[in-house]
């Protein structure tokens, strides 16, 4: 799994963070999303699935790896 | 529980999609039909009054989800055809174009149409905001310079009124509030948004409600306030609420008020379901009838929908949130604000527009506002989050 964030349609909401902590933060002086993890391992994917599909900015894809 | 040979979901916008979406997620393999009304591929609405308006993006740059990974979810699309009928004892739709479809389990997810004022839509010059379409035609028809009038102060007039503001258009921003939002955010926040307004350069016109429009030569000429004074403009905008779409399930037997009403799982009737801003369910945290009108309820509630059909069974019960962008001000809302809550400052300084403040009500933490600091306003999400105290909202 490959994991892309598009800063420029984050809202900032921070959902990302609340479902999946250790792949997902936020900047402190703005709430942009932070990608901790681009490859994140197996146990991950479908919590990171899920905060691709639930994010309000849709700014979270998820990919193959290649 | 076993889960249903096929799931119809009538509405291909977030709630829908993001339907189809955690179905997959889920491991459902059964057929999945998405019917919309709109000729659009599923799109996302907030930047519709931000970046489509302001004309920071390409109309396309709304689209939900690449080609590539719509087709991924092996659901039929058929696009461009309403709902018009719904019987739900056979858990079928009947459609505009005379379509009738059957699944056993169906998904409302109609979403909201604007409110509009008496003989709007034979003027020219006058707009609602809901649709990709309706973005597209009103960026059209506002130029630098244009006197534009932005009926509605709530959430959506103000953040129209910031982006025509921004782009040059000399905006009045009407409404029957006291400053822009202040029903939810009360006198400390929505004083702060007026003053972000006021600074650049929306007159606001508020604390009277517009009762029409006047018209000449069928273009728009100016609004009429209910106390007798006429707004000229060249353009107008009225943003001042939106109704959920059920007309179509009149004689369904699904009860509609204010909102498909729906159990606290988001079950209308056997195999029936609602998501997004349409449906009305029990929240049982907050013991009450709930209708949400954000975007992350479209997506958080669909899942729980989705779960519900493959027999989760579990009741939903989200912590509200919403988002708005204005100007510089970029705020974030977690739970229900009210605007008698007692408001205090937890971080930050409004005086350097960048705080979180927190509600309460009898001393529960109801809602918390964040003006510029949106990881610190989430991060005191979770102390909402046991709160049984329904205050506001749009029950």
């Amino acid at each position: 799994m490959k994991v892309t964030v598009d800063e420029e349609k984050c809202c900032g909401a921070g959902t990302c963070v609340l479902l999946a902590p250790a792949v997902f933060d936020q900047r402190d002086e703005d709430g942009i999303v932070i990608l901790l993890d681009e490859r994140p391992g197996e146990d991950l994917h479908a919590i990171v699935r899920e905060a691709a599909s639930v994010c309000p900015g849709a700014a979270i894809s998820v990919g193959e790896d290649v | 529980m076993s889960a249903p040979a096929d799931v119809l979901v009538v509405g291909a916008s977030a709630a829908g999609l993001a339907t189809v979406e955690a179905l997959r997620r889920k491991g459902y393999t059964g057929r999945v039909t998405v019917l919309g009304a709109e000729t659009h591929l599923p799109y996302d609405r907030p930047p519709l009054s931000k970046q489509v308006l302001a004309g920071d993006w390409e109309p396309e740059r709304a689209q939900l989800r690449q080609p590539a990974a719509l087709s991924s979810l092996d659901a039929e699309f058929l696009l461009g055809d309403p709902a018009v009928g719904l019987d739900a004892t056979g858990r079928s739709v009947r459609t505009a174009a005379g379509r009738v479809l059957t699944a056993e389990a169906v998904v409302i997810a109609t979403g909201l149409r604007p409110r509009t004022l008496p003989g709007q839509e034979n003027l020219a010059g006058v707009h609602v905001l809901r649709t990709l379409d309706d973005a597209v035609a009103l960026r059209a028809d506002v130029r630098s310079g244009s006197r534009v009038v932005v009926v509605g102060d709530g959430v959506l007039g103000s953040e129209i009124a910031a982006t025509l503001s921004a782009m040059g258009a000399r905006v009045t921003l009407a409404g029957p509030q006291p400053a822009p939002m202040a029903m939810q955010f009360g006198p400390l926040a929505a004083g702060l948004l007026a003053r972000l307004h006021t600074e650049r350069g929306v007159d606001l016109r508020l604390g009277t409600a517009a009762s029409g429009l006047v018209g000449e030569n069928g273009r728009i000429a100016g609004v009429q306030l209910a106390d007798g004074d006429v707004l000229p403009a060249d353009v107008v905008v009225v943003a001042f609420g939106a109704a959920p779409v059920t007309e179509w399930l009149s004689g369904s037997g699904l009860r509609c008020d204010n909102g498909v009403v729906c159990d606290s799982g988001c079950r209308a009737a056997d195999g029936i379901y609602a998501a997004g801003d349409v449906a009305r369910w029990h929240h049982e945290t907050f013991d009450s009838l709930l209708r949400l009108e954000n975007r992350t309820n479209a997506t958080e509630q669909a899942v729980a929908v989705a779960g519900n059909i493959l027999g989760e069974n579990q009741p939903y019960t989200p912590v509200p949130y919403f988002w708005t962008n204005q100007f510089d001000a970029r705020i974030h809302v977690h739970g229900l604000l009210s605007a008698d809550a007692e408001v205090s400052i937890v971080d930050g300084s409004p005086d350097d527009r960048r705080f979180v403040a927190d509600y309460r009500v009898d001393g529960e933490l109801v809602g918390v506002l964040g003006w510029n600091m949106p990881k610190q306003a989430r991060q005191r999400r979770a102390d909402i989050a046991a709160t049984p105290v329904l205050v506001g909202g749009k029950s």
